[in-house]
C-alpha cells in the first residue's frame, strides 16, 4: 500500500509540469480563441455572440479557394514526400548493412538541427536568379537568362517537401526495420515478382508507419506559414497566411480565431476520409 | 526409386571461409531427407543454394535431372518452410496458402478447391479468416507448410521449423509431420541441429560437419553403425574414451582399461560406448565381456529414459550408463556398488 501511494505522489510530480504547459500554453488559449471565434465588438463596446466570422469564410470565394489550394498542395506533397522517401527508407534499412545506415540517418537529421528558416535561406541561395542553379547554367551557355524559380509555387513545393521528408521517412524506416527478409524470401519462394513483392508485401506491411508519416507530414505542410510566405512569394495562395492577414494586418481577431478553428477541423477531416479509405485505423497507426 | 535431387560437387565460399565444401548427394523420390549437423555447420548454407537464395561457387544442382544453374527462386520446383515460418502478418491464413498460386494466375475456383483441400490436409478448416496472428504456434507452422505445399514443389525444404515450439508441441509436430509426408508422398528436405527430430521422421539422415557430408544412412544405421567419431559423438548419448594403443587383441585406454576387441585392421584413437551397451550385474557364463565395478554417483531419473552417473573404481572414470526400468534396479542409489560388463561388439572405434 504505501510503495502505491509513494508511486503515486512522484507520478503526480512528474505530470505537474506536463499538465501545466497542456492547460495553461495550449487548452487556454484554445478555448480562447474558440470564444472569440464567435465574438464580434458590439458599438457600446461589448461582445455580441455570432457566426459571421465562419460565414465569412464559405461566402467569400478567395478564402474557400485559398483553402482548397492549401489542401490540395498539402496532399500532393505529403504523395510526393512518400514517393521520394520510400526508396531512401527501404535502402537504409534493407540494403546497406546496419554499420552505415546509422551514419545516414543521422545526415538526414542535419537539416532538422540547423532550424526552417535557415534552410529556407539556403534554398533562396540555390534557386535564386543569381543562386547557384542559374549561374551554372548560364555559365555552361545552356540558358542566357536566368530560370524563375524562386517566389513561384515550385520553390515552395520544394522547400514544403524539404523539411517535411523527415518527418516520412522516421516512421517509415521503423516499420522497414521490424520487416523480417524472409518474409521478401518467402514471397519470392512462392512465386512473385519484384514488383508483387513491393506492392503486396512491403507496402501493406509498412502501412502503419506510411499512414502516420502522411498524417504528420499533412498537418505540418498544412499548417506550415515560414515556407509559404518566404519560398512562395505574393503568387502563393496559402490558408495560413490568411490567418496572419486576419490577426495582423487588419486586426479582425475574431475572423483569425475562426479561420484558424477552420484549419483544424476541416484537415482533421480530410485525415479522417483519408484514413476511411484506405481502410486503416487511427489505434493502429504507427503500430 | 528415381532420384529427385542430386547434388554434385557443391561448394559455397564466403569471405574467408568455406561453408559448404565439395557436397555429393542425391535424394530419392517421395522420401524424408534429413541434414543433421550442429549449428555453423553449412546446413542452412545447403538449404538456400538447393533453393536459390544463395548462389553457389562451384558444383551442380540437378532436380528432376534439370540443372538449377542460373533459376531464380522463384521460378524453382521446390518451396521453403523457414525457420521464422514467415507468415504474412497483414494477411488472413486463406490468403497466405492462397499466395503463391495467385501469382501463377489460377482461376479463382482452382485457388479456391487448392486452398480449402489444402487447409483440410492439415486440419485448419474453420481457421480461414483468423488472422495468422492470432493463431498458435502449432497452427502458424501448419499454415506455413500448407502456403508452401499447395504450391505441389518437387521437393518442400523445411528449415529448422520446429526449433521455435515448445517440446511437448514439438514431440506432438513431429510424429505429425512425418504421417502428413507419408501421406502427401511429397520429398521432403528437413535440415535440424535435433538429432532426435531427424532420427524419428526421416528415411534417411545425412549428419553434417564443418560443411562435409559425415554419413548419410539411415537412422537406425546411424545410431548403430556410426562410420565416424563424429557421428558416433554427435548422434545419440555416447561415453568417449581416448585410446592409448593395441595390445594383440586388447585396446589400451588411456585410463588404463584393458578392453577385449577382435578384428580392427587400424590403429584405433578413440573409443566411444553408448550408455545402453553396458550389462548391469553381467551372469558369470556371459562371454565375450569386459567387466568393471562402479559406484553409483547420482541417479538421473528420466523415465523410461533413467540414466546413471557412476565411476569405475580402479580408474576413477566417469561413465553413463543408462538404466534399465524394471523392478531389479530401480532402489539402486547413490553410493551403491554394482558390477557392469560391456560385449565387444559395442565398442565402437576410430
Amino acid at each position: 500500500m504505501k510503495n502505491t501511494e509513494g508511486f503515486n505522489f512522484t507520478f503526480y510530480l512528474l505530470i505537474v509540469p506536463v499538465l501545466l504547459w497542456l492547460i495553461l500554453l495550449i487548452v487556454l488559449p484554445h478555448i480562447d480563441l474558440f470564444i472569440s471565434s464567435f465574438q464580434v465588438d458590439s458599438d457600446t463596446g461589448g461582445k455580441i455572440f455570432t457566426f459571421e466570422h465562419y460565414a465569412t469564410f464559405f461566402k467569400n470565394k478567395i478564402y474557400w479557394l485559398t483553402f482548397v489550394n492549401t489542401a490540395a498542395y498539402a496532399i500532393g506533397i505529403t504523395v510526393l514526400s512518400f514517393i521520394v522517401t520510400f526508396p531512401v527508407a527501404f535502402y537504409l534499412t534493407k540494403v546497406i548493412s546496419k554499420k552505415y545506415s546509422g551514419f545516414l540517418t543521422l545526415l538526414l537529421l542535419i537539416p532538422i538541427w540547423v532550424g526552417e528558416l535557415v534552410t529556407v535561406y539556403g534554398w533562396m541561395i540555390i534557386l535564386g536568379d543569381h543562386g547557384i542553379i542559374n549561374e551554372f547554367l548560364m555559365y555552361t551557355g545552356l540558358i542566357d537568362k536566368p530560370i524563375k524559380m524562386l517566389y513561384s509555387n515550385f520553390s515552395m513545393v520544394v522547400g514544403l517537401l524539404y523539411f517535411s521528408m523527415l518527418f516520412m521517412i522516421v516512421p517509415v524506416m521503423s516499420t522497414l526495420e521490424s520487416l523480417d527478409d524472409s518474409l521478401i524470401e518467402a514471397a519470392s519462394d512462392l512465386g512473385a515478382s519484384k514488383w508483387t513483392i513491393f506492392t503486396k508485401i512491403i507496402i501493406p506491411y509498412s502501412m502503419p508507419g506510411i499512414t502516420s508519416g502522411g498524417i504528420i507530414v499533412f498537418m505540418l505542410v498544412i499548417g506550415d506559414f515560414v515556407v509559404p510566405d518566404i519560398l512562395g512569394g505574393k503568387s502563393s495562395l496559402w490558408f495560413t497566411e490568411q490567418i496572419y492577414n486576419e490577426f495582423l494586418s487588419t486586426f479582425n481577431w475574431g475572423e483569425g480565431a475562426a479561420f484558424g478553428f477552420l484549419l483544424l477541423v476541416i484537415s482533421s477531416f480530410i485525415i479522417w476520409i483519408a484514413l476511411k479509405l484506405t481502410g486503416q485505423k487511427l489505434e493502429r497507426v504507427g503500430s | 526409386m528415381s532420384k529427385i535431387l542430386e547434388i554434385k560437387n557443391l561448394t559455397k565460399e564466403f569471405k574467408g571461409f568455406t561453408a559448404v565444401k565439395d557436397v555429393s548427394f542425391d535424394v530419392d523420390e517421395g522420401g524424408f531427407f534429413s541434414i543433421l549437423g550442429p549449428s555453423g555447420c553449412g546446413k542452412t548454407t545447403l538449404l538456400r543454394m538447393i533453393s536459390g537464395f544463395t548462389p553457389q561457387t562451384s558444383g551442380e544442382i540437378y532436380i528432376r535431372g534439370t540443372s538449377m544453374k542460373g533459376i531464380p527462386p522463384e521460378k524453382r520446383p521446390v518451396n521453403i518452410v523457414f525457420q521464422s515460418l514467415a507468415l504474412f502478418p497483414m494477411m488472413n491464413v486463406r490468403e497466405n496458402v492462397a499466395f503463391g498460386l495467385k501469382r501463377q494466375k489460377l482461376k479463382k475456383s482452382e485457388i479456391d478447391i487448392r486452398v480449402t483441400d489444402m487447409l483440410e490436409r492439415v486440419s485448419l478448416q474453420g481457421y480461414e479468416k483468423k488472422k495468422v496472428t492470432e493463431l498458435s504456434g502449432g497452427q502458424r507452422q501448419r499454415v506455413a507448410i500448407a502456403r508452401s505445399l499447395v504450391m505441389k514443389p518437387s521437393i518442400l525444404l523445411l528449415d529448422e521449423p520446429l526449433g521455435a515450439l515448445d517440446r511437448k508441441l514439438r514431440e506432438h509436430m513431429k510424429i505429425e509431420l512425418k504421417l502428413l509426408q507419408k501421406e502427401i508422398g511429397t520429398t521432403f528436405i528437413y535440415i535440424t541441429h535435433d538429432q532426435s527430430e531427424a532420427l524419428v521422421m526421416s528415411d534417411k539422415v545425412a549428419v553434417m560437419n564443418k560443411g562435409k557430408f559425415e554419413q548419410i544412412d539411415t537412422p537406425v544405421n546411424l545410431y548403430k553403425h556410426p562410420k565416424t567419431a563424429f557421428v558416433a559423438g554427435f548422434v545419440g548419448e555416447s561415453n568417449k574414451i581416448e585410446i592409448k594403443g593395441m595390445k594383440g587383441d586388447f585396446i589400451i585406454t588411456k585410463n588404463g582399461w584393458k578392453l577385449k576387441k577382435k578384428g580392427l585392421d587400424f590403429n584405433p584413437k578413440v573409443l566411444y560406448i553408448r550408455p545402453e551397451a553396458f550389462i548391469l550385474s553381467p551372469t558369470d557364463d556371459l562371454k565375450d565381456i569386459t567387466r568393471f565395478n562402479v559406484k553409483i554417483k547420482t541417479v538421473l531419473f528420466d523415465g523410461s529414459n533413467t540414466k546413471v552417473s557412476a565411476i569405475e573404481l580402479t580408474s576413477k572414470t566417469e561413465i553413463l550408463i543408462s538404466l534399465p526400468q524394471n523392478a531389479k534396479f530401480e532402489n539402486l542409489k547413490e553410493g551403491d556398488n554394482i558390477e557392469v560388463g560391456i560385449n565387444y561388439n559395442n565398442l565402437k572405434c576410430y
